[in-house]
This record gives C-alpha cells, sequence and structure tokens, in this order.
C-alpha cells in the first residue's frame, strides 16, 4: 500500500515537524512494514511555470521529424525581454492558445536532467514544453501536458498547480493487516502511535431507504452483504481533478476516466473495493451467485474465462456481469458515454475471493483486499461516499433509494484475562494500560469481574478473535522495544544424538581424507537414471513425482546422490579443474514399488491420535540418508616427490572403508556388478549381511554419456544402515610379549577373491594372529596363467608368553591349510 | 706369547728403556693427532695401539725382565699405553662429531619445496554453520531435532494455522508431489519438524531445528529453490516474549560477537501469536555507520541493522494441534535462513556460489564456520 502523506494528513494532526521518515519509524514500530519513503517530485527544480502557447510553426526536418516552433508567453517574470519565449517542441497534441507547462532554463527535471538554452533543429530553444512523463507525473509521452483552458494563468507555478511534490510511504502490508490497505488504516495507526485524534473519513452520514436498484443475494456465505447505489446524469466529459489524478497515481494506479478514478479513489481511501455498472447496460436485477459448470464471462480486460463452480459472480438476467471482487465484466463496462450508474460496494468472504484470483491469475487491486479482509461496515458508506463524489465532481443527481442487502456479522466478544499480555509478552503492563492500548485499536473493551476483560473488537479488524491476537495488540501498541531479555533455563540437555555425532563425524573424516562437500538439488529426470545404465526394474527407479517442478526435465526426486553429485563433478572439471574429488551426505526418496496412499488431512482443534499420526507417517516415502563420493583425475598430483598417483577405484573403497570405521562397523567388501559402475570393478559393501552401498570405478559407457573423465571413481552408501553401535568399546589388553613374524607367499586362482583367502588365513591361524597384512601381489610367468601369488605378513603374539617357533610355525601352517582348503592356495617355493 | 722367562736376560731389553718408550709414546700420540679422519685414525690405532704395536710387543717384554725391574717397566710401558688410549678415544669423538655435522649438512633439503601431494577437502559452509548452531545450543541443554523433507502436507501448514486457503499452499510456492491431493509436500520451512516435536514428546521442550526446505524459486543471485533454515522452539511453563528476546540475543552474540543485540519488530505469521520480525544489530558497524555518509557500511547498508529472521510466541492453535495444553503452557519459536546468514556474515554476493559445488567456494571455508 503507497501512502501519500499529503493524504495522510487530511485525517490525522501530524505535527508538522514530523519528518515522512519519522512517521515511518512509528509505522514500523507498531508493526506496518513501512519499506521505502519516496520523495515524489523531489527530484523536479528550478523554474516550471505555466505558459500560453501564443504561435507556433511547424517544420520538417532533414532526419524527417516535424518539429513546432512555438512562442510561449510565460508571464511577464520569465519572458524575454516582454517577449515570449521561443521554444522547440516535438509533440503536436495543442494548438495555439494552449496552457502548457514549461521548465525553464536551470530546472532540473527527473534523472537530473538539466534544462539549458540549447541549438536544435535551426533555433536557440528557451526552455521546454513538458510531458507528464518528463515530470515523473506517470509514463505518458504521447504528448505534452495540455492544460484546461482557466485551470491557471500564465506564470503560475506549475509544481504546485500538478501537486508534483509529496512523500510517499509504501508499507508492506501483512496477511492480518487487511485495514491498512487503505489510508483510512493507516491513518489511523499514526495518529494511535502518535496519540493525536484521528478523523474517519467513513463517518459519512447514510441513508438507505429502499427503492435502490434490486439485488438478491444467493449465497449469504460468500457475500454477507450488498450496497448499490445509483447516479443519474453524471458528466460523462468531466475530467478528474489534478489532486485526485495525482493521488491515486501516486497511490500506484493510473488514473483513467472519472468516474473509475472515484471508485478507485474511495477504494485506496477506505479499502473497500468498489465497482461501477453502466446502468443503462444493465438488464434485470442484480444476482449474486455461484458460477454454473460451463459458463463464461469477459473480464474487463477483455479475457474470455471459463468459470469454476467455485467462483462467485455477480449476475443479471443476460448472465455473468463480474467475477465478484475480482473483476467486472466487459458488457456492463463504465464507458466514454456513461450518465447512468449503478455503484456496487459489497463484502465478500476473504478465502473464496483468493481461490478465484488464484484460479483465474487476477491478482488486482481488489483481490488484493478482500483476501486480507475488508470492513464489512463500509458497503454503505464506500457507496455513499463514490455517489457524492460524482455529484461534486461529475454534475451527478444522486438517487434518493439505495439498496442494501443483508448485514455485517457480529464481531466476536473476546474474553481475555487482564493479566495475560503480561505473562505472554514479560511486560509488566498494568490492566488499565491494557484496557487503554486496546480501545486504541477501536475494540470496545468492558471490564469484567475477575480480571477479565470483555473485548469487542472493531468491524476492520476481523483478524482479533483470540485472546493471543489481542496480546499481540498490546505489545506492539504499547512498543515491542519494552521487551526485555531473559535467557531462560532449559532442562540440562544430552547434546547432540549418537546419530547426529556419527554424521559430523563421517562427513568431517571424509572431508580431511581430500573430498569437498557439494551438496547438490535433491531434482532428477529419468535421463539421468538412463544415463546411469540402470536396468527397467532397478529400484532407484522407483520415484516420487512433483506435481510442479521447475524443470520438466527433472520432475522427479532423487533416490540416489549420484547424479546430483556427478554433475557437480562435471561442473567442476568444465571450470578447469582436472583433479576433483567431491562428497554429498543427504536424504534420498525411495517410494518402494506400490503407490503410496494418501496423507490424510487431520484435524487441528485437537492432536491427532497416534493412529492417525501413524497413518502420515505411513504416507510418506523412506527418506535415508546417504553419503556419496565422486572422484577423477590424480589422487596424487605428479611432483618433486615423484610420479602422479591417478584416482582409482581403491580410492572409492577406500572412502566407505573410513566411513565404516567411523561408524566403528566391520565393512566386508564383495564383487559385484551394479550400474552405475564398472563391471569389472565394482565393490558391494556389506555390514555382516546387510547391503550398504556400492563403490569402484564407473561404467565406461556411463562416464561417457555424461561427460565425466575417464576413470573416474564413485562410492554411496546408506549411512542409516551401518547399524553404527553407540556401546563403548571393550578394550583388549595390550600384550608385551614379543612379535613373532611369519611371511607366506601362497599362488591361488585369479579368480579368488584376495578376501577370501585373507580370511581363510585368518580363520586357520587361530587366536595367535595379532594382525595380517597383504603386501605384495605378483602375476606373471613365475606362477603360471590364470594364477596369481599372494604375499601376506602374518604377525602373531601370545597374552601371556613368548610364543616359541614351533607354536608360530604351526600357527602359519594352520593358517595356510585353511587357505589350501577353502580357495585351493598352494604355498609359494 | 712368550714363555715366562725363568733364566733371567741380564741385558736390559732396548724397547724397555725409558727414552724408548717415550719416543714410542711420542710418536703415537703425533700420529693420532695427526689422524684427520675416521680412517687415519683408525690406522693410527692398529700401528700405535694394535697387537703388533711396537708398545704392544715392548710389552710382552716386561716378563722377561728381573724381578725387581718388573715393577718399574710395566708402570712405565702401561702409563704410555694408557696415554694413547685416551688420546684415540679423544680423538675419535672429535672425529665423529666432525662427521656428524659434515653428515647433516650434506642432508640438508629445500624446505620450502611445496608439498601439495594429498590436498585436503572441505565441509560446505551451509553444513558447518547448522553445526555450529547447533553447538550454540546444546551448550544451555537444547536439542537438534531433525524430521524428513518430503513431509505431509498437515504437518507443513494445517497444523501450523495455515489453512487450506492460505496464498503459501499454491503450486507459486510450494512443490506439492504428484498429485495434487497426495497430501505430501516438499517441506516449505522447517516448522514441521517443530509440530513432530510437540507431538512426539511432552514439554519442556528446548530443539532446535535445522534443514533443507523447498520453495519454488528459480535460481537467481538472491533466490534458490532448495535452501536452508534453523529454527528453535521453546515450550514451557511461564515462558514469554523476553525469553525469546533472551535467547536471540545470546544467539546473536554466540555467532556474531560480544555485546550485539537483537531487535523485534511486530509483523504477522500464522504459526505465531505475537510475531515479530528479528533485526540483528551490525556486527560490522555496530550502528556507527547510520548517518555517516563518510563512514557506510556495506553490510548492513548503513541501518545499523540486519533483517535476520521471523519469531513469535507460539500460536495457542498450534499448540493445541499438537497435543500441548495452552492454559498450562506458552512457547515460542524463531528462524533464519541459513544462505542468507551466511550471505551477510561472510560477504557473500551471490546465492549461486552456495549452490553449484565449485570447489573453491567451499574450501574458503575449511571444516568448521
Amino acid at each position: 500500500m503507497r501512502v501519500p502523506m499529503s493524504w495522510l494528513r487530511d485525517y490525522v494532526d501530524l505535527p508538522s515537524t514530523e519528518s515522512p521518515r519519522d512517521v515511518a519509524a512509528r509505522l514500523i514500530r507498531a508493526g506496518l512494514e513501512v519499506e521505502t519513503v519516496d520523495h515524489a517530485g523531489a527530484d523536479v527544480e528550478g523554474p516550471l511555470v505555466v505558459g500560453r502557447v501564443v504561435a507556433f510553426t511547424e517544420q520538417t526536418h532533414k532526419n524527417g521529424k516535424t518539429i513546432r516552433w512555438c512562442q510561449v508567453d510565460v508571464g511577464p517574470d520569465e519572458n524575454d525581454e516582454g517577449k515570449p519565449r521561443g521554444i522547440v517542441c516535438g509533440a503536436r497534441n495543442f494548438a495555439e492558445g494552449d496552457l502548457v507547462v514549461v521548465s525553464l532554463p536551470g530546472a532540473v527535471l527527473p534523472g537530473g536532467f538539466t534544462i539549458t538554452a540549447r541549438k536544435t533543429y535551426g533555433h536557440v530553444s528557451d526552455g521546454m514544453i513538458c510531458s507528464a512523463r518528463e515530470l515523473g507525473l506517470g509514463d505518458d509521452h504521447t504528448g505534452i501536458i495540455v492544460l484546461r483552458p482557466g485551470e491557471a494563468e500564465v506564470g503560475d507555478d506549475a509544481a504546485s498547480l500538478l501537486h508534483l511534490r509529496d512523500d510517499v510511504l509504501d508499507i508492506a502490508v501483512t496477511p492480518d493487516r487487511g485495514y491498512a490497505m487503505s489510508i483510512r488504516g493507516a491513518a489511523r495507526e499514526v495518529a494511535t502511535a502518535y496519540g493525536v485524534p484521528f478523523r474517519d473519513p467513513a463517518a459519512v452520514d447514510v441513508s438507505f431507504d429502499t427503492g435502490g436498484y434490486p439485488v438478491r443475494i444467493e449465497d449469504a456465505e460468500r457475500c454477507p452483504v450488498f450496497a448499490a447505489r445509483s447516479v443519474t446524469g453524471f458528466d460523462a466529459h468531466a475530467r478528474t481533478p489534478r489532486w485526485m489524478q495525482r493521488r491515486i497515481q501516486l497511490a500506484g494506479m493510473r488514473p483513467l476516466s472519472l468516474a473509475v478514478d472515484i471508485t478507485n479513489y474511495v477504494m485506496l481511501e477506505l479499502g473497500e473495493p468498489i465497482h461501477g455498472y453502466d446502468r443503462t447496460l444493465l438488464s434485470g436485477p442484480i444476482v449474486v451467485r455461484r458460477a454454473n459448470a460451463g459458463e463464461k464471462l469477459t473480464t474487463l480486460d477483455d479475457t474470455v474465462r471459463d468459470l469454476d463452480p467455485d467462483d462467485l459472480l455477480i449476475t443479471d438476467d443476460s448472465g455473468p456481469i463480474g467475477l465478484a471482487g475480482v473483476m467486472g465484466g466487459a458488457t456492463t463496462e463504465l464507458g466514454p458515454s456513461t450518465t447512468e450508474i449503478v455503484i456496487e460496494a459489497a463484502n465478500f468472504e476473504a478465502t473464496g475471493v483468493a481461490r478465484t484470483a488464484r484460479r483465474h491469475k487476477l491478482p488486482t487491486e481488489g483481490a488484493k483486499r478482500w483476501e486480507r479482509g475488508v470492513d464489512p461496515a463500509l458497503p454503505a458508506v464506500a457507496a455513499q461516499r463514490v455517489a457524492d463524489l460524482m455529484a461534486e465532481l461529475g454534475g451527478a443527481t444522486v438517487e434518493p433509494g439505495g439498496t442494501l442487502v443483508g448485514a455485517a456479522p457480529e464481531p466476536p466478544r473476546i474474553s481475555m484475562d487482564a493479566g495475560l499480555p503480561a505473562r505472554v509478552v514479560g511486560v509488566d503492563y498494568p490492566h488499565d494500560e491494557v484496557a487503554r492500548l486496546l480501545a486504541a485499536t477501536g475494540s470496545r473493551v468492558t471490564p469484567n469481574e475477575g480480571g477479565r476483560l470483555v473485548i469487542t473488537p472493531p468491524s476492520w479488524r476481523p483478524d482479533l478473535t483470540d485472546p493471543y491476537d489481542l496480546v499481540e495488540e498490546v505489545a506492539r501498541l504499547h512498543g515491542y522495544d519494552a521487551v526485555p531479555s531473559v535467557l531462560p533455563v532449559a532442562p540440562a540437555g544430552r547434546g547432540i544424538t549418537f546419530e547426529q555425532r556419527l554424521r559430523r563425524r563421517v562427513e568431517r573424516a571424509v572431508a580431511e581424507a581430500g573430498y569437498v562437500e557439494a551438496p547438490s538439488y535433491p531434482f532428477i529426470g529419468v535421463a539421468e537414471l538412463d544415463a546411469l545404465g540402470l536396468p527397467e526394474d532397478d529400484a532407484r527407479r522407483q520415484l516420487v513425482r512433483l506435481a510442479n517442478p521447475l524443470s520438466d526435465e527433472q520432475p522427479y526426486l532423487r533416490s540416489t546422490l549420484l547424479p546430483g553429485l556427478l554433475a557437480t563433478l562435471r561442473r567442476n572439471v568444465g571450470r578447469g579443474f582436472a583433479d576433483v574429488a567431491l562428497f554429498e551426505s543427504g536424504l534420498v526418496f525411495r517410494p518402494g514399488p506400490r503407490p503410496l496412499p494418501a496423507a490424510p488431512r487431520l484435524p487441528v482443534d485437537r492432536r491427532p491420535t497416534d493412529e492417525q499420526i501413524a497413518a502420515l507417517e505411513a504416507a510418506l516415502p523412506a527418506q535415508p540418508r546417504r553419503i556419496a563420493v565422486a572422484a577423477c583425475g590424480n589422487w596424487e598430483p605428479p611432483g618433486w616427490w615423484g610420479d602422479a598417483q591417478p584416482v582409482s577405484w581403491a580410492d572409492a573403497v577406500a572412502a566407505a572403508r573410513l566411513v565404516a570405521d567411523e561408524a566403528g562397523a566391520a565393512l566386508t567388501v564383495v564383487r559385484d556388478d551394479h550400474a552405475p559402475w564398472h563391471p569389472g570393478r565394482c565393490a558391494a559393501l556389506y555390514i555382516g549381511s546387510t547391503l550398504v552401498g556400492h563403490a569402484g570405478e564407473l561404467h565406461p559407457r556411463v562416464v561417457s554419456a555424461l561427460g565425466l573423465p575417464r576413470r573416474t571413481v564413485a562410492m554411496e552408501l546408506e549411512l542409516n544402515r551401518l547399524g553404527a553401535s553407540a556401546d563403548p568399546v571393550e578394550a583388549q589388553p595390550v600384550t608385551t610379549y614379543p612379535i613373532a613374524t611369519q611371511d607366506v607367499a601362497l599362488i591361488v586362482p585369479s579368480s579368488v577373491p584376495a578376501a577370501d583367502v585373507e580370511a581363510a588365513l585368518r580363520d586357520g591361524a587361530g587366536e595367535l594372529l595379532e594382525s595380517i597384512r597383504l603386501f605384495d601381489v605378483y602375476e606373471g610367468e613365475q606362477v603360471g596363467e590364470g594364477q596369481r601369488s599372494l604375499a601376506y605378513a602374518l604377525r602373531f603374539r601370545a597374552p601371556d608368553r613368548t610364543l616359541t617357533v614351533e607354536e608360530t610355525t604351526d600357527a602359519r601352517d594352520a593358517a595356510v591349510a585353511e587357505a589350501a582348503r577353502r580357495t585351493g592356495a598352494v604355498l609359494r617355493g | 706369547m712368550s714363555a715366562p722367562n725363568k733364566q733371567y736376560d741380564p741385558v736390559e731389553v732396548t724397547p724397555l728403556h725409558p727414552d724408548e718408550v717415550a719416543r714410542m709414546k711420542d710418536e703415537a700420540l703425533a700420529a693420532i693427532k695427526a689422524a684427520t679422519d675416521l680412517d687415519q685414525l683408525k690406522a693410527a690405532r692398529l700401528a700405535h695401539a694394535g697387537d703388533r704395536s711396537p708398545l704392544t710387543l715392548a710389552n710382552r717384554e716386561i716378563g722377561a725382565l728381573p724381578p725387581q725391574a718388573r715393577k718399574e717397566a710395566g708402570q712405565r710401558v702401561g702409563g704410555a699405553r694408557k696415554e694413547i688410549t685416551a688420546a684415540i678415544a679423544e680423538r675419535q669423538a672429535e672425529l665423529e662429531a666432525e662427521r656428524d655435522a659434515r653428515v647433516l649438512i650434506e642432508e640438508s633439503v629445500d624446505v620450502t619445496l611445496p608439498y601439495d601431494r594429498r590436498p585436503r577437502g572441505a565441509r560446505h559452509p551451509l553444513s558447518t554453520i547448522q553445526e555450529r548452531v547447533a553447538d550454540v545450543f546444546t551448550a544451555m541443554g537444547w536439542e537438534v531435532a531433525e524430521g524428513p523433507e518430503l513431509e505431509a502436507e498437515w504437518l507443513n501448514f494445517d497444523a501450523l494455522n495455515i489453512g487450506p486457503d492460505h496464498p503459501a499452499r499454491t503450486m507459486q510456492d510450494t512443490f506439492f508431489v504428484e498429485s495434487e491431493t497426495s497430501g505430501r509436500v516438499l517441506r516449505t520451512h522447517t516448522s514441521p519438524v517443530q509440530a513432530r516435536t510437540m507431538l512426539d514428546r511432552k514439554p519442556p521442550i528446548y530443539v532446535i531445528c535445522p534443514g533443507r526446505t523447498f520453495r519454488t524459486d528459480e535460481l537467481d543471485a538472491t533466490h534458490t529453490p532448495v535452501f536452508s533454515q534453523v529454527e528453535g522452539l521453546a515450550v514451557d511453563e511461564g515462558l514469554s516474549m523476553a525469553h525469546l528476546k533472551g535467547t536471540l540475543d545470546h544467539f546473536a552474540q554466540a555467532m556474531f560477537g560480544e555485546g550485539l543485540s537483537t531487535r523485534l519488530r511486530p509483523s504477522y505469521f500464522p504459526f505465531t501469536e505475537p510475531s515479530a520480525e528479528m533485526d540483528l544489530q551490525c556486527f560490522v558497524c555496530r550502528g556507527a555507520s547510520v548517518g555517516n555518509p563518510d563512514a557506510p557500511c556495506r553490510t548492513c547498508s548503513s541501518e545499523g541493522w540486519i533483517e535476520w529472521g521471523g519469531c513469535g510466541m507460539v500460536n495457542p492453535r498450534v499448540l493445541i494441534a499438537c497435543g500441548v495444553d495452552p492454559e498450562r503452557y506458552t512457547g515460542f519459536a524463531f528462524g533464519m535462513g541459513l544462505e542468507r546468514t551466511l550471505m551477510f556474515r561472510h560477504g557473500i554476493a551471490d546465492m549461486r556460489d552456495m549452490v553449484e559445488g565449485d570447489v573453491r567456494f567451499a574450501r574458503q571455508f575449511g571444516m568448521e564456520i
């Protein structure tokens, strides 16, 4: 809502010393968010006078442009030694003898445009004849401003004539303060903030006898009140006074014709949207009803609207003539020759108008007000005010009768403990101060026994329904800055949970290991899953689809972190980074194979039952947390220390081990063939018998489909499945008896996984084995085709004695024997 | 070794003559002193103190002397040998020290060589700021609550007093899951976590809820459809706006510096009543730039305050829907956007830097924030 200060001062006796910024600060303090203070017209300086075009000659120049060389009388003070000034003008919408607005040399116009006497089109132009746009008076630049005959005298100051200078408060009105969508509402807040009297523009004498235009309401819930007033003999050629045009324009609307300007002016003033009908175009009574299926309406903007049965309509015998509260219809529009007018001022229910405005994408000035709630006591007053202005400015006769159907709903009576504001806000308001502040909102406040107050809010405050609403009124009018700062003492807490700590640890460890965290959007498309080579029946193709995605290419929620992470990897490579290692930790969405039931809409007047809450939960897909890494290029760059160490499948598996280590879980790696990984370089990751994820090098087809560097690797696992235990570690005693080391080299078929050989050695070696480590892998002629040699260092130690050579050898032999039994391993040479 | 000489040699053996012993000793000491490295010293030791050295050989002759002469000759030779041994040890220590010093010099390297062999990674500041906030509040006894990102519409809206016709519930603002009647949305704020917490446990409740949220804005320099929030909720007996203000002041100081305060301005949210916008005192200029064109402040645009978030007392309607008795308990809640917080805290000019995952962005922040 844009509020011109001059308009505000019509209703509030503000101290003249108060600047617009001061007023803005008071309003902000009271909860009206003044976003900006515009100093309208302040960018026009210097001599701006009324002139008369005495004579002109029209001249066409080489560039094809026709100009007028004008002799302009700007009054004895400004004329050129008693003679009119010569001014070049590009516009042609004026005649000799017309009054125009002239900016003289020395004047500065908006945009810092300084007027000087300058040579142009072969003349010295000694000033400029101004258009509305050049003066910052809107966007009209079709011609210069031509004043009405007799409107001013030659030499008058044009700035005041045009009401150029004003200050405008731009207020962002919150949804609960519909009343502030009017000068009336803003003025009331200013008056309260300054503790000065408020003159209510709605305090108009209204006499609504019977005999007005017939109106019938068929949906009283959506339209509780409808007032109609008629005028006749309206002068269709009367023009809107400059002050009214300027206020409408400063308030952010466009002045149109007098009849329309008056309805808009009263809407801005009172907050009541008003519609005018050309009475000669109406047929039969006005009926307010819902639309029937299939009905259509051509609105004022010449758009044919398909109506919804939820749309509330204004109709007559011809059918729909307006979308109630949103926009009028074209057939009964006020036109340039309208002289008979029916003025509609109704009250419409907020949410219904909001739905219609949204449905038809018509966020009109009227709809914006209805959505926030309009004072239901206004219709008769507003209709009267419009009629009075039409009489005053348009020479119309107000018909004696008026129609008033329905009645404003009774405001609620709210009983409130007078001590409630103090308890909720933490400021010790005396009870009489509470009553005084509530009365300042326009409420009727009646003390009741037991320290209670009964409050009847004013008709313009439909937002005040609960005691807490009144608490806010008390708090804001007293001032939020009175609220003291008291730190509450919470009960001793347990800190972050085990799972939260684990997540921190994991993410930190992965970052320390060299990966940079890169959270990505969770939106994906099927094409990305195709690029990953996922089979048709892959569980990751069971997706949640958005009804209104930002992009039709990515209408789904991610079932895996990889598409986003790999896209980020590619972006980094594209920005010149060859060696990139990234990770993301985030939720994935796994709806499962069957459609989920709809989530119920539960009541809000009580706690839902546990069964109802369970039904909500059952309607949500699983959203497990995953962590994924992706890397390409070199893990270690080449340098003075030696060659580069390229990223390999093993780094991806190592990242999984790191995560498992942080969770205190023993990771088992099993060879797998799982998209999007390379079928020969893919590890399935298990904790016990639970599959937690995969790691390895990406399939070359995937790498090529996604435009990634060769040998890009990735790992993804589900943190929730790690089965991390919060139980304390049970410490093993540290023995100081000496170590006994035995190395064995085993020849095994190449198809046997090293993990199996190691497991066999471990099991066979028994309790004396302290550690085992694979230190060499050899494939070549010496071990034969299809075989490889795995060399292990076995370290034995007993907790209670020094091991003998025999004991160590026996343990080693047992280890080798078990490996031989399980894997066909043969001790090498 | 010669056999004991029973038949005493009447003639004194020349090598045992005092002059001869002195000469041999002097020769030995000179050779030891002349040794310039450990090899030369070793040669000198073998020559003058070894098994075949003159003094060792002379020592063997002592037994051949008459008993009355043995003592004196023994003392003479023994003294000389002891002196030589000591000289060798001393010289040995000297030469070893010289050698060690030389080796250390030879082994010296250019320690200014760069070593970016295993570059460290980094956390994203949107993650680390959530942890930082959690730490501030857990230090006061609060707990960290979380919830799903795909949420029931009832929890995201209805339970929070956002009615079915509220403008936020349109496809212009909220991501709905297909179909629109599924009752599922991508949560538009972290407030459903507050509702879940109240449904889940009994007061007193003091929780902080960080997380990802979603609204249908296109990505540009100041908007992103996927963003992060942190919200706080306290429900207890006797809580008032004063406690809200105290909590916000503490939070502001923990995140931005000692002595800072917050300012509340009346506002409107469906889930709080009274509601307020919360401004943070500018942590850079602390208000000094207001009305002072000579020292403008970029962080607060010389306003002295920075809009930080929204807050208020939990609307009793929300308490009722979540099973909390509003006659007995009051609550306060607050929330702020983390992207915006990072932008003004760290002077980040473009939202896209936080979204695109460029490694240069996260690396600036390291592991904590």
